[in-house]
């Protein structure tokens, strides 16, 4: 374990039910980077992030938050541990029954004793901060996908996280929208020193904004580095899983951004 | 000899699972009891369920009660002449509705009527993982959402059944003394004299019951709808909806005997 990884890893096997979905996965995760992890679909990555998040129990293999065991975690350390976190569910899970700025203000109103007008204010802020602003009285049904994503990113960021989990921030999203929500992870990680993981299939994106790429592969981490050393990987799988998808996408940035102009 | 040990194996299987879910439901009620001394209490929500079960079903439970009064006051009437004693009607419709009727009558039409919509509500937070991102903002799921719908529930259920209890003991004196011509005085006096503490008390304890009953069913089953399976999907939302009423129901019934015969 590298010093200064805040998420470590070691020997994670998952199941469900009989059906093994993580084989012995060793990973840190560096802080104040972004880590993201990368696979094909139902090669584990979601599972694997809900390991970190403490939605899904770990039976075989540790996992060690700031060097501590996270199995051995009580339910006030597990609770302290999920207000160092924010998460960006797949489907922004926004309350349906609540207006945008309602429910960025749950997390603040439930754990701090600010008045209501301060709330408030912080919650537009958030609103923001995703490009959202005046839609703070819209009701979840009455936005796209995009912006429903956006959404659930101003939530977990509603108490300024020191880990921020992202599970899938681009799919469905158009270019230029998903464009945006990269940079936003990347100034995020500068300007707030925020962790950030990354759970993803989108090539273009993870080598985009990521310091380090895990690879995923039927639950095994096939290979793991910064981007340059997966773009070098001689490995026959992570080769062929680069290829298939970058047969028509470039990993460069200029002809990234060329690529969204195109697109505009 | 292989197919017998297939048998034994899924037979011990399938009664590990229901075992299992046992445990899980104790553990739910625990704690969306405990949920009752922890943050975050929600007095506006509450306010909101008792208008949502309470207010709403006025209608479908005064519609139930009158006809139920006014078939009451029919069989009522044509038995007691069949002894001469048509002047016990009063007390026989009041007796049957305070004690029985009017709690298990009630409680059966609002489980139908909200015990199913709040099912529903939980599912569909479930499937969209609302409830996972309520458990990664460190807020307690049961506390948010179960909890505040059982104090809502307790109040609100036994003020439905005083309603139902004087539709029902009104639509019977209609049929009784207006249609068939019992004498009024007799009809009143019965039902005064009958009537004790005792009676109505037991209508209260019921309807409490019934209240807890309900909530802990269906919310229950919203909560977990399509967890075992692992598939979270609309087809798990309404499986899960009517297997809360369906089983709400059958608890409300075997609880009214026990409730009785330990009452009695």
């Amino acid at each position: 374990m590298a010093a200064d990884d805040i998420i470590e890893i070691r020997g994670l096997t998952s199941f469900y039910g009989r059906r093994k979905v993580l084989h012995d996965i060793r990973l840190g995760i560096p802080r104040n980077g972004v880590t993201v992890i990368m696979g094909r679909s139902g090669c584990g990555k979601t599972t694997l992030l809900r390991h970190l998040i403490g939605l899904k129990q770990t039976s075989r293999g540790q996992l060690f938050v700031d060097g501590q065991d996270f199995g051995a975690f009580g339910e006030d350390a597990l609770k302290r541990y999920r207000r160092r976190i924010g998460v960006l569910f797949q489907s922004g899970a926004l309350f349906n029954s609540m207006t945008l700025r309602e429910n960025i203000s749950v997390p603040l109103g439930v754990h701090t004793k600010l008045a209501d007008e301060t709330i408030r204010i912080m919650a537009l802020i958030k609103l923001h901060l995703v490009g959202l602003s005046g839609f703070d009285n819209y009701m979840p049904s009455q936005l796209s996908g995009g912006m429903r994503k956006r959404a659930g990113l101003a939530r977990a960021l509603a108490m300024d996280p020191e880990i921020l989990f992202v599970d899938e921030p681009s799919s469905g999203l158009d270019p230029i929208t998903a464009a945006g929500l990269d940079r936003l992870l990347v100034e995020l990680k500068e300007t707030l020193g925020m962790t950030i993981i990354v759970v993803t299939h989108e090539l273009e994106s993870a080598f985009l904004i990521a310091d380090q790429l895990a690879v995923l592969d039927e639950g095994r981490v096939l290979a793991l580095g910064s981007p340059d050393e997966i773009r070098a990987s001689t490995d026959p799988k992570v080769v062929q899983f680069l290829r298939r998808e970058a047969d028509q996408e470039e990993t460069d940035h200029s002809s990234y951004l060329e690529g969204l102009l195109r697109a505009g | 000899m292989t197919q017998m040990i297939q048998l034994i194996q899924s037979l011990g299987a399938r009664a590990l699972d229901e075992l299992g879910d046992l445990g899980r439901l104790g553990l739910f009620f625990h704690y969306m009891l405990r949920g009752l001394f922890r943050p975050p209490g929600k007095f506006l929500f509450v306010v909101k369920q008792v208008w949502f079960i309470g207010t709403k079903s006025l209608f479908v439970v005064g519609f139930t009660g009158a006809f139920t009064g006014m078939v009451l006051g029919l069989q009522g009437y044509y038995t007691l002449s069949k002894f001469g004693s048509e002047g016990m009607l009063g007390s026989a419709v009041a007796l049957s509705i305070i004690r029985e009727l009017g709690p298990v009558l009630t409680a059966l039409m609002v489980t139908g009527r909200a015990g199913s919509a709040m099912c529903a509500e939980l599912g569909i937070m479930r499937i969209d993982e609302q409830i996972d991102a309520l458990e990664c903002m460190a807020i307690d799921p049961h506390a948010y959402l179960v909890t505040p719908r059982l104090i809502a529930s307790l109040m609100a259920l036994p003020l439905l059944t005083a309603f139902f209890d004087v539709t029902g003991i009104y639509s019977g004196y209609v049929i009784g003394v207006q249609l068939l011509g019992v004498n009024e005085g007799s009809y009143i006096e019965g039902m005064y004299k009958s009537v004790e503490w005792a009676d109505v008390y037991m209508g209260i304890v019921k309807s409490l019951c019934f209240s807890v009953i309900m909530i802990w069913i269906s919310t229950y089953k919203g909560f977990f709808a399509g967890v075992d399976e692992g598939n979270f999907g609309p087809e798990q939302v309404s499986r899960a909806t009517t297997d809360a009423v369906v089983v709400s129901s059958i608890g409300i019934l075997v609880g009214n005997y026990m409730v009785t015969s330990l009452l009695l």
